[in-house]
């Protein structure tokens, strides 16, 4: 599977060296080179200039012109940090939620269900099965049966477990609750297909050398999986902390709760203040950039365990 | 298992009325087994005959339908792998290949929290001689770097009972060899119980102390090598370990001494203690390497046995020795082995020969001839399955 490419370093085999430079291999990659100058290198550098624009004077709202404003990032970092700094804690702890629901599953999958690949196929199937349905609609669906007037919160209310008053949604519970449910499958699948190739007598060497159930586990079965953990959690958390729907006011979230891509979103369709927009959105880029570095290499193959 | 300390030596095993069955069929059948500590233990057999799951029931790999299993005389038929007192060097190594070379052989010991596990492990692979690669990778290693890594993961545990799994199945012949030897001095050093599970008769031959060669599940027969090899009792034994003549025919005439079979017309003459059967139909046998070549026919003596004349029909040569194929009308074909004590083979084919053996050489197997050939080529593990399937089913049919 695809996504068993992205984390798939766990066996740095050195590779022959390739002298002979192919041409073929050039016109190969020409087309995906084109594209991503011209979709994301070319968009990029505009972004870049955008972030440096001032507004015009006397102009309406909306005009701006190129300039080389740095306080554009100072005023941005000084105004939404409380905005940046949410998206990173709840897609994190979105990332933790995903991973402690999605490992037993995905070991339930690709492990315990091995002996019937007909129930493994089937089992895959119901994970990717959300996907059939718009993320939008799912995501709404769930503003529905976390509302006030749902049975789940009426119930709620019935024991008394909720304050008196409180809601379930516009919380930070549901934002987090709503990206967990949908990044689920993204840490799924990459954890599956590590755990599908796991050699079970290695399992078995570990109760051998009197390792205990749990010791195994820790020490050899999450090791070996660590290719598909880190890349289900680099899936989860990079989408998870730029996104605007889950927090948005219009799904499950409130002003309270609104993370740095609703803040883009709200700068750049409703203020239409593009350099703001476009600082914020290259601060979170660079913040992820050098999240993502810094957790890729400590959890570097090497030095796992 | 103790914590922080090894066994003290090694103990002895115990199998009392072991069965084990899988969803359709019946892997072994009611298999006792002493081991007695120290020793050197090789079960022998085909593949599918039950020798592996043998061992993972000793290691706790699997569980047993019925019976015990005793390791040191205490029960640990219920117990979990990590708790017993065995270490396991696996057909395919399992080595952790998130781990060195290093931590792969301090593993075990970490577990048990015995001290100084590092210097342990610098130790155990100094004694497989790889201690200058203990900061690689298994995948880095060559297939016998790598079992020899297997091994001092297992042996550094000092555990009470050692399994091997065919260790030396992926080695070529040269390295298997030395290993051989390795392996045996490491357990004569270091005073450990093996079990050792192997098809190849020569590497259970040169190794063991007893071996015990198994047949669909169940012991055909055990004891020390040479014994085995000069005298099986059973069809199965005499042509696994090593090739045998075989013969068929009925007892004519016995004493005290000897019984005397007719074969095809010929009178051949066993010893009777060497003899299974002593009456009836019987099947009887000589090794090839006991039957002497000659191009007259030699004089009928007492002691000795004489069949011919024949004709050769292959001579093949094999540097130490040549084997000839020869045959005797009412016989059949009957292999010889010969010495190379002159320069190549003595005859060629199509020579007239006679065969003699002194009768001392000859064997009387157990088998009812009516059985024979029981040993057939059916019995990897495919067409084990197939036939105890096949059983299965007749069986349901007849329900």
């Amino acid at each position: 599977m695809a996504f068993g490419a992205f984390g798939g370093t766990a066996t740095p085999v050195a590779e022959p060296a390739v002298r002979k430079r192919s041409k073929v291999a050039l016109i190969l990659l020409l087309p995906g080179i084109l594209y991503l100058g011209l979709f994301f290198l070319a968009p990029l550098f505009s972004l870049v200039l955008t972030s440096f624009q001032a507004p015009v004077e006397f102009g309406d709202v909306g005009e701006y012109q190129t300039a080389f404003k740095w306080e554009n990032y100072t005023a941005v970092i000084s105004t939404y940090g409380e905005h940046i700094l949410r998206s990173f804690v709840f897609a994190a702890t979105a990332t933790v939620f995903a991973l402690l629901f999605s490992f037993p599953l995905a070991y339930f999958i690709g492990v315990t269900l091995r002996r019937f690949p007909l129930v493994q196929a089937l089992a895959l199937t119901l994970v990717i099965a959300p996907f059939f349905i718009s993320f939008l609609l799912r995501t709404l669906a769930w503003k529905q049966l976390l509302s006030d007037e749902s049975p789940f919160v009426s119930f709620l209310n019935t024991l008394q477990l909720l304050p008196e008053g409180a809601h379930v949604t516009g919380t930070a519970f549901s934002v987090i609750f709503g990206l967990t449910y949908n990044f689920i499958p993204f840490m799924t699948l990459p954890i599956y297909t590590s755990l599908e190739k796991l050699d079970l007598r290695y399992v078995e060497a570990g109760g051998d050398l009197y390792a205990s159930p749990a010791s195994t586990f820790f020490r050899v079965t999450v090791p070996l999986a660590a290719p598909g953990i880190i890349s289900g959690m680099l899936l989860t958390f990079i989408p998870a902390a730029g996104d605007y729907i889950n927090a948005s006011r219009d799904f499950l979230g409130s002003t309270s709760t609104a993370m740095i891509g609703n803040v883009i979103e709200a700068n750049f369709l409703v203020l239409q203040n593009y350099p703001t927009a476009a600082a914020l959105s290259l601060v979170l880029m660079a913040a992820i950039l050098i999240f993502v570095s810094i957790y890729v290499k400590k959890s570097g193959t090497d030095d796992l365990i | 298992m103790a914590q922080g300390s090894f066994a003290e030596a090694g103990a002895d095993l115990e199998l009392k009325g072991i069965t084990k069955r899988f969803p359709g069929f019946t892997a072994i059948e009611e298999l006792d087994l002493t081991i007695p500590a120290g020793s050197f233990f090789a079960l022998l057999g085909p593949s599918g005959c039950g020798k592996t799951t043998t061992l993972r029931l000793v290691a706790g790999l699997e569980d047993a339908t019925a019976g015990q299993i005793l390791i040191g005389g205490k029960d640990v038929t219920h117990t979990k792998p990590f708790q017993r007192p065995v270490n396991t060097v696996f057909q395919s190594y399992a080595l952790f290949p998130h781990m060195t070379i290093l931590e792969n052989v301090a593993f075990g010991l970490r577990r048990r929290k015995i001290a100084d596990a590092t210097a342990k492990a610098h130790e155990a692979l100094k004694l497989v001689e790889l201690d200058h690669l203990a900061a690689r990778k298994p995948q880095q290693l060559s297939g016998g770097q790598q079992q020899r890594v297997a091994l001092a993961r297992a042996v550094v545990n000092r555990p009470a009972l050692l399994l091997l799994d065919e260790p030396l199945g992926a080695l070529d012949l040269k390295l298997r060899r030395q290993m051989q030897l390795e392996l045996k001095d490491i357990q004569q050093d270091v005073g450990l119980t093996f079990l050792h599970v192997t098809h190849d008769q020569e590497e259970a031959m040169t190794m063991a102390d007893t071996v015990a060669v198994m047949n669909k599940g169940r012991i055909e027969q055990m004891g020390a090598p040479e014994e085995l090899y000069e005298l099986p009792k059973t069809a199965f034994v005499a042509n696994f370990l090593g090739q045998s003549n075989l013969f068929t025919g009925s007892v004519t005439n016995s004493n005290s001494e000897s019984i005397i079979v007719d074969v095809a017309g010929r009178k051949i003459e066993v010893p009777r203690v060497r003899a299974q059967r002593h009456a009836g139909d019987v099947t009887i046998g000589v090794r090839p390497e006991k039957l002497m070549l000659h191009t007259d026919a030699p004089k009928q003596l007492a002691g000795i046995n004489l069949i011919g004349p024949g004709r050769v029909t292959d001579v093949s040569f094999s540097g130490v020795s040549t084997s000839y194929q020869v045959a005797i009308p009412g016989l059949g074909q009957i292999v010889v082995f010969a010495q190379n004590m002159v320069f190549g083979p003595v005859v060629t084919a199509g020579a007239e020969v006679w065969l003699t053996w002194t009768t001392d050489h000859g064997f009387g197997l157990a088998d009812d001839p009516a059985d024979a050939p029981r040993f057939a080529s059916d019995t990897d593990t495919h067409a084990l399955a197939v036939q105890k399937r096949e059983k299965l089913e007749a069986e349901l049919e007849e329900a």
